[in-house]
């Protein structure tokens, strides 16, 4: 023992060193999140949090539980696999509770022409008019119902 | 009890480490979704794009984008016949609102809907220095808003510029490819309005997904291969001018 006679201040001095360690230890359980390191060097639980989020479009599915009538129009049209929400907007609120939102009629006029305005840009195959020239203003529903927008009957257009 | 000063200070760092991991509980978990049984990745279908800009007004309703600000956004190329390198890309306010009409002229037109790749081997988690953003056991990337600094390193990381920080929150901000839906059955907002099914949300660990068939039928491409990020946003009938 005579090596460490002189060495207590050493001794002392390294027991602050460990005083720190526990101090750390001791803080960083505190700070560090539970969940932190769960799945990697992040927040487990922020997953959680974002997945959390509330929903703003309900899904077609969800519409088609009530509106099956309108499922059996669309189902044999052209816009078989255009989404409901697609043309009626966001309507989450509406499909928790059908009577706090009642969703706005879109106008044909505007929304037809977002996907049909004619355009060199647009794939070839895509239907497409200039609409000034093709209906010169009367809104797209007087001819077209969007549900199933092909004419059937030998009166109308093409 | 007699402690020496000796044994205590041996027990306390011991006796801190065993509290730790007391403190360490298991973190709740999503009701009916198991994050091992998925790993999600988007089809970019170009030849059904009609540049209509429903994804980026969706995506901007359902994740409350700010003006001016793009989780998802589509680009219209405009290629001459021989100039290749030189595309001609717009994309007025991403595409939001659609695009001006192009006449019919030399070489060709097509859109191109761009978002976050959701990289496996992302480079914008791969800077964040406190561990804010991350890719899920279930391939997505998303940013951890309570840990974000807003430094922006990931923002420059990014090679697909699909980062931005919120002007209001100060933290990076990006596509998170609906997680809150597709957690619970839903497709993104953005494959949801989409109307030619351009955009198809798919998980690759399904056997059952059409995207095995896909892939093994399609030329698929996706963006900047060379920088190696693992990328799957897949995008089928790419043009090699697009960067």
């Amino acid at each position: 023992m005579s090596a460490f006679k002189d060495a207590g201040h050493l001794f002392r001095f390294a027991g602050l060193f460990v005083l720190a360690f526990i101090i750390f230890l001791v803080v960083r359980g505190y700070v560090v999140p539970k969940s932190f390191g769960q799945y990697g060097h992040y927040r487990g639980n922020a997953i959680t949090e974002i997945a959390a989020r509330p929903v703003k479009f309900a899904g077609h599915e969800t519409c088609e539980t009530c509106h099956s009538d309108v499922l059996d129009v669309k189902s044999k049209g052209k816009h078989a696999h255009v989404n409901c929400e697609a043309c009626h907007g966001a309507l989450a609120r509406h499909a928790d509770d059908p009577s706090a939102v009642t969703p706005a009629k879109p106008d044909t006029a505007v929304l037809c022409a977002r996907c049909h305005t004619a355009s060199a840009a647009k794939p070839k195959g895509f239907p497409q008019v200039d609409p000034a020239d093709h209906s010169n203003g009367v809104p797209c529903e007087t001819c077209h119902q969007p549900h199933s927008p092909a004419i059937t009957d030998a009166g109308g257009a093409k | 009890m007699n402690l020496s000063r000796r044994h205590f200070l041996v027990l306390a760092p011991a006796a801190a480490i065993a509290w730790k991991a007391v403190l360490a509980g298991t973190p709740d978990q999503a009701p009916n979704y198991t994050m091992s049984e998925h790993w999600w990745g988007m089809l970019i279908d170009i030849p059904k794009c009609i540049g209509c800009g429903n994804c980026v007004r969706a995506c901007a309703t359902e994740n409350d984008v700010p003006e001016g600000y793009f989780r998802t956004w589509v680009e219209r190329y405009h290629v001459e016949d021989e100039d290749m390198t030189n595309p001609e890309v717009i994309s007025p306010d991403g595409g939001k609102e659609g695009f001006p009409v192009a006449k019919e002229d030399a070489g060709k037109y097509f859109f191109v809907p761009k978002m976050c790749n959701h990289c496996a081997d992302s480079p914008c988690t791969q800077v964040c220095p406190v561990g804010a953003t991350f890719v899920t056991p279930d391939g997505a990337v998303l940013v951890d808003q309570k840990y974000c600094l807003g430094c922006a390193y990931c923002v420059q990381a990014c090679p697909y510029g699909c980062r931005y920080i919120h002007p209001e929150k100060k933290v990076a901000d990006k596509c998170t490819l609906c997680y809150h839906r597709i957690t619970k059955g839903l497709t993104t907002a953005c494959c949801e309005n989409c109307p030619t099914g351009a955009r198809q949300l798919v998980d690759l660990k399904n056997p059952k997904d059409p995207i095995h068939e896909f892939l093994k039928t399609h030329s698929v491409q996706v963006l900047k291969p060379q920088m190696a990020t693992g990328a799957k946003a897949y995008y089928n009938g790419l043009d090699g001018s697009v960067r």
